[in-house]
């Protein structure tokens, strides 16, 4: 077996990369496929209480990078879904105990065993970026719709073009559709026009995200049948799994006065 | 904008100036131009063609473009031609 290594970047923080990280490795699982989540931002681990396994840490990466374990032992198995695991982030290290080096050395063992390994990227441009890249068979950029953001996904892009990991792939979190429609804020085809990069995902803003997360459940797992987020990032696993999956329509059509306002805007 | 909005005076809405915003900081981003840097260009530029041709200082214009992810710098110079019209 081989499996695909996806990176989960964004340049900017604070846009969704780590819950986006857990839902689609949940939402592979779920589509019975053999997943490994990593968290690579050693020093600030996160992606253990989204997914709700802050309780059962022994070892991490760092552990196994430097011998201490086996990479058996590191990998916390989730009981809710056979076949997804997660390897946590050191929390008492800095990025320089990784090397890009390591990561290759690490993902070219678990894509032995493995149809996924999703690695939720830290924020910035150094040394955590390079070594959450450096394995990647696919790159998928976050961005949100504003303008800090944006920015940083053209930034991210251009890096991801120079390491020859390119072309990565965009998913736009937190798109408010009544927010759009009303003008105040950038559309996703905006954004696309700007950034000039295939789309595989839209998330619409939704407050079941922050209740799942409240209980550390993956909003995939809760069936997700009543969040729109939770079938956006389900349909984003599809499409990595090569489907071609339909966006969600998330036009709102908004009040009789927003049409209206609409209209005075020539849209 | 359309005409309605313009006869009703309305303010550019905040996406619509967000992109437009985007759009010029990463004209910049991507060339690593400053504004600072383009303005020191345009005086160089005005210096090596005022040598050989009278040109309307004032109203020479360089500026960076984007098409797709390709950058492009154009410099507009227009002549005074020596009879006096442009």
């Amino acid at each position: 077996m081989s499996g695909k290594v996806i990176t989960i970047t964004s340049g900017k923080g604070g846009v969704g990369k780590t819950t986006l990280t857990a839902n689609i490795a949940a939402a592979l699982a779920r589509s019975g496929k053999k997943v490994v989540a990593i968290d690579a931002d050693i020093g600030l681990r996160n992606l253990d209480v989204v997914m709700g396994l802050e309780n059962r840490i022994v070892y991490d990466l760092v552990d196994i990078i430097e011998g201490r374990c086996r990479l058996r032992q590191a990998m916390i198995k989730d009981k809710r879904q056979p076949e997804l695991y997660l390897i946590p982030a050191a929390q008492t290290r800095d990025k320089m105990a990784v090397s890009p080096t390591d990561m290759i050395l690490v993902c070219d063992q678990l894509r032995q065993e493995m149809d996924y390994v999703v690695i939720d990227s830290p924020a910035g441009i150094e040394r955590g970026f390079r070594n959450a890249i450096a394995p990647a068979d696919q790159v998928l950029i976050v961005t949100n719709p504003e303008v800090s953001a944006v920015r940083d996904a053209d930034r991210i892009i251009g890096l991801i073009e120079a390491e020859e990991k390119g072309p990565g792939k965009l998913i736009v979190n937190r798109l408010k559709p009544e927010m759009v429609a009303r003008g105040d804020m950038i559309s996703v085809e905006d954004i696309l026009d700007i950034l000039a990069i295939e789309l595989v995902g839209v998330i619409p803003e939704d407050e079941s995200i922050l209740i799942s997360t409240n209980q550390g459940l993956p909003v995939v797992m809760t069936g997700a049948n009543g969040s729109s987020a939770g079938q956006a990032f389900t349909n984003v696993a599809r499409r990595i799994e090569g489907q071609k999956i339909p966006f969600l329509d998330l036009t709102a059509k908004g009040s009789l006065l927003d049409r209206m306002r609409g209209w005075v805007n020539g849209r | 904008m359309s005409w309605l909005g313009r006869l009703l005076g309305q303010k550019e809405k905040s996406g619509t100036v967000a992109k437009q915003r985007l759009q010029m900081v990463l004209i910049h981003d991507r060339s690593e131009v400053s504004p600072g840097l383009l303005e020191q260009i345009k005086d160089d530029i005005i210096e090596v063609i005022a040598q050989r041709l009278t040109i309307d200082r004032e109203n020479v214009e360089v500026n960076l473009t984007q098409s797709a992810r390709e950058s492009r710098l154009v410099a507009e110079i227009p002549l005074v031609s020596r009879n006096g019209r442009r």
